[in-house]
């Protein structure tokens, strides 16, 4: 059965029944990620996609309050008409999990912890997640956090629930920081370096004083996949960074990094957009007939040879490409793996630190690899007991990150 | 404020206790003589003092775990300490509580100029880091007041903040990874130089946890490019409400400055009269906004910040000329507790939040509260994000004056929660502000919340009697009541 609540206690009641029959839930907000986790088999769902509306806006004090299954485009709108956003720029992987783009809501965003390119700058959803009501497994709703920036009064359980997938309560509002958009916002591209020099560059530039809220690299054989006409008419590897911020401040900027690298293309701002709309969304690898997807999150100066291990143990055909200056990885790995090659990619990080998720795969093979980055014992140990903190019984999203949990 | 009952039991193990210690932290790594322990009776919330059982200076994690077994085994508490510069009582030690000092830990162990992370262990002073990096153009950005001698473990203890983190966060928004050891003595490790950690947040739940669910033996914290240039400006009003109304404009503006901070009259005069910040007296209230960046944005922003002030009726608008009144514009300002500390005997920090737009309304009825009990107030806040820090000014010595300080603070801070914001913006709730959580939280948010603390130390002994006014057990925590014979979802869409 779908339940479809239209309020907390509507939620309340939902899981208040299933923990006490022992009947494990699906939680989803708009479905868009659903293909994204270990396989969550349930015969009951708990759909929160009525859940809408934002309930408190004041631009002035850069906080917005909705329920949790308010569309992100909605919210994006109303923030647009004062020049504001959200900062942490959550990407829209919908359509690169097959399906459509533009339905994902705030909850499943921050359950997520969603981050696009400004990350470097602006941090992930965690870092704008203010407060939250949310229904835990044992059907009991609580709050955690507010609606103010500063505060530290109790735990801050926003933080577990921003990218706990759904596996330790239903959030049912959020409260989140925004913040003024940039009015000029600028691209610099340099053409052909490798994957080494281009990392370098970003490196260099982000250890700069030039502050930049983009920074990646595109191999060849990624830019010629982009939809973007410069990218893909480069004809080799492409390594961006992006500027943002009051225009006189852009301009110097932009010339500080031109005089300290040498020429680069300049992008204009509509440019800019759909550029790193398609880096954040993941663009290159929607519609792909490589069903395999890996994000790996890295020490940035390690990424170039992070995904040189990769190559090396599954050979050539690993397209990849850079954002956050190298601290993180798009992969892509034939489908003809059986592991979908958890064994090279995971072993690329023992070195250097890091995790690795596959995103995207088929869902025979999400339900026997590890999704997501395995624990050492006695951290994985903790995090089940966390887990157990919120829903003892194993209610929510069972076995959606963790097998048993 | 009454503290969970000594353990009678504990207290008479105390010299098998000591010994044992010093067994596993030999040197003098144990302190058991009563005027030695003198100093570690309080923290900076000095109206609470306990002398501890014993305290013990571990300089290896392997101790810390050692320690932390060993209490863990006997059913002995253990009160975790930095410098023991927190304002809440969070380092407030125990009559039967081990205090575990972190001081010694105290070393940087790498600064990674590729990956910008420094790894240090947790007794590293919060201006140590920034210390550490500056000769290459570095800093950490969370600057309490306090980071000539705050530690970094306190700080991921306290979430600490600073002037600067209206642009830069917070300290969980600057740390990458800890390593921490739990109460049973196994050792995590959360994070580390990338970002976001995989699973649970546990990073971020750790981060303002008070020292009561791990004890941090190891951070890896994000440390940023100086910008270029900083500048601040120094704007009086004839008004708090009018220095309110310029805050909103700005950022209404679309401005995020590096900092900014406001003070009111008395804060004024008294951080004027200790440091000769170069304030103006003759004002109601003073802003310092601080913006910072590439010349041209510096120049671009400084230029809208005084039209949007003196449209707002700034009676003066002053900018730093140099990097030295730079600095001396902010010494005033972190000076402000010293300062007022000589304007009065004693004085007692508050630290809520509220919505910013409710500044003038809070601001006029803290006034009214001063003039019916009878204490003076000083106020300096972060005016960016909100976060108010009244200063009551009392006098120990006069009978009463102690409680009716408390008194006005907690009716303060009650009345940022009506308003919307919260009991504490970063000092924490400690044993000060422990018996009003219930005030912000209703009963469920705080059974949430001890469940957590259940998944981390079952036996309550890290730091108990802090942040929770009702101690539950575990067990009885854990417990389901199934509620039956209840109408199934009679109006829940379903499908
Ligand atoms: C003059 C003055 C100005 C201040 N200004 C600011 C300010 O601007 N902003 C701000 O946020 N705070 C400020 N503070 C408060 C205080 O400095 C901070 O809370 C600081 O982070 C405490 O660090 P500490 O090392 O002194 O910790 P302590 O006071 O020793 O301990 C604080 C808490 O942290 C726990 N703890 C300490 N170390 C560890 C560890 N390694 N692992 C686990 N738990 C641990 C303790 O148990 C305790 O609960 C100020 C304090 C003073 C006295």
């Amino acid at each position: 059965m779908i339940f479809r609540p239209t309020d907390e206690a509507q939620v309340v009641e939902v899981v208040t029944w299933a923990c006490g029959d022992g009947v494990p839930l699906e939680v989803v907000g708009a479905g868009s990620k659903r293909a994204l986790g270990r396989p969550v088999s349930c015969d009951h769902v708990l759909d929160l996609a009525a859940l809408t509306g934002v309930t408190l806006y004041e631009p002035a004090e850069l906080v917005l309050s909705a329920r949790a299954g308010t569309p992100v485009v909605e919210i994006e709108a109303q923030l647009e008409q004062h020049q504001q956003l959200l900062a942490f720029e959550p990407g829209d992987w919908g359509p690169l999990l097959g399906a459509p783009a533009g339905a994902q809501t705030i909850g499943g965003v921050i359950a997520c912890n969603l981050a696009g390119p400004r990350r470097v700058a602006a941090g992930a959803a965690r870092d704008h997640f203010l407060g939250v009501r949310a229904v835990n497994g044992r059907g009991e709703a609580f709050k955690s956090g507010g609606r103010v920036v500063k505060n530290v009064t109790g735990y801050e359980l926003c933080k577990p629930l921003a990218g706990s997938y759904g596996t330790l309560a239903a959030m049912t509002s959020v409260t989140v920081k925004v913040l003024p958009a940039p009015q000029q916002t600028l691209t610099l591209a340099w053409f052909g370096l490798a994957d080494v020099a281009a990392l370098r560059r970003l490196t260099t530039a982000l250890n700069s004083p030039v502050e930049i809220s983009g920074a990646a690299h595109l191999p060849a054989s990624i830019a010629v996949r982009s939809s973007v006409a410069p990218v893909a008419a480069a004809g080799g590897a492409v390594t961006l960074v992006r500027l943002e911020g009051f225009a006189p401040s852009v301009a110097h900027r932009a010339d500080t990094l031109s005089a300290l690298f040498g020429g680069a293309q300049r992008w204009d701002r509509a440019l800019s957009r759909t550029l790193w709309a398609e880096i954040r969304d993941v663009g290159v690898f929607c519609g792909d007939s490589t069903p395999t997807v890996w994000r790996l999150s890295v020490p940035p100066a390690a990424g170039a040879t992070v995904v040189g291990a990769v190559v090396a143990r599954l050979g050539a055909d690993v397209p990849a490409y850079y954002d956050w200056g190298g601290g993180l990885i798009w992969l892509a790995v034939p489908g003809t793996l059986a592991d979908a090659g958890a064994a090279a990619v995971r072993a690329a990080l023992t070195e250097c630190g890091g995790h690795a998720t596959l995103i995207r795969a088929p869902e025979p093979i999400r339900a026997t690899v590890d999704v997501f980055q395995p624990q050492a014992p006695a951290l994985a140990a903790l995090a089940g007991r966390v887990k157990d903190s919120f829903d003892p019984r194993h209610i929510l999203n069972p076995g959606r990150m963790v097998p048993g949990w | 404020m009454e503290m969970p009952k000594p353990d009678a039991a504990i207290i008479q193990r105390r010299s098998e206790i000591v010994n044992a210690l010093a067994a596993i932290v030999p040197g003098n790594g144990v302190i058991a003589g009563s005027d030695a322990l003198r100093v570690f009776e309080s923290d900076g919330l000095t109206a609470y003092r306990q002398v501890p059982l014993v305290a013990v200076l571990p300089s290896t994690t392997e101790q810390v775990s050692q320690v932390l077994r060993y209490c863990h085994e006997i059913g002995a508490k253990v009160v975790p300490r930095g410098a023991g510069t927190s304002l809440s009582g969070g380092a407030l030690p125990l009559a039967d509580g081990v205090l575990l000092v972190l001081s010694r830990l105290n070393r940087i162990l790498d600064v990674d100029w590729d990956n910008r992370c420094v790894v240090a262990q947790p007794g590293v002073t919060n201006l140590g880091i920034t210390a550490a990096v500056a000769h290459r153009g570095f800093y950490y950005a969370p600057d309490p007041s306090s980071q000539i001698a705050c530690t970094v473990g306190g700080n991921i203890a306290e979430n600490s903040g600073g002037v600067h983190c209206l642009k830069y966060g917070l300290t969980t928004n600057n740390v990458l990874g800890i390593e921490m050891v739990l109460i049973d003595g196994s050792v995590v490790r959360l994070g580390g130089r990338h970002l976001d950690s995989e699973g649970y947040d546990l990073l971020g739940l750790m981060t303002g946890s008070e020292g009561l669910l791990g004890v941090v033996t190891e951070v890896t914290l994000r440390i940023l490019p100086r910008p270029a240039t900083a500048r601040a400006l120094l704007i009086g009003f004839s008004s708090n409400e009018a220095g309110g109304d310029c805050v909103g404009a700005i950022i209404a503006a679309g401005i995020i400055p590096g900092g900014m901070e406001m003070m009111d009259r008395l804060a004024i005069a008294a951080a004027e009269d200790f440091i000769q910040a170069g304030y103006p007296l003759d004002v109601e209230s003073l802003l310092i906004v601080e913006l910072d960046g590439c010349a041209a944005e510096v120049d671009h922003l400084a230029a809208m910040v005084e039209g949007i002030a003196r449209a707002k009726g700034a009676v003066s608008v002053r900018a730093s000329a140099s990097e030295e009144e730079r600095l001396r514009f902010w010494a005033g300002r972190k000076a402000a507790f010293p300062a007022v500390g000589r304007i009065s005997p004693d004085y007692y920090c508050m630290d809520g939040t509220i919505p910013r737009g409710q500044l003038p309304y809070v601001l006029s009825r803290m006034a009214a509260m001063s003039r019916a009990c009878g204490l003076r107030v000083a106020n300096v806040f972060h005016a960016g994000d909100g976060n108010l820090h009244p200063l009551i000014l009392y006098d120990a010595n006069e009978p009463g004056a102690l409680t009716a300080a408390e008194a006005f603070g907690a009716d303060i801070l009650k009345l940022c929660v009506d308003v919307g914001g919260v009991l504490t913006g970063e000092h924490g709730v400690g044993v000060e502000k422990r018996d009003l959580m219930t005030y912000q939280f209703a009963a469920l948010d705080l059974v949430q919340q001890q469940r957590v603390k259940c998944a981390f130390d079952p036996q309550g002994l890290l730091n108990p009697g802090k942040m929770f006014p009702e101690l539950h057990r575990c067990a009885e925590l854990g417990q389901f009541h199934v509620r039956a014979g209840q109408i199934r979802f009679p109006d829940i869409p379903r499908f």
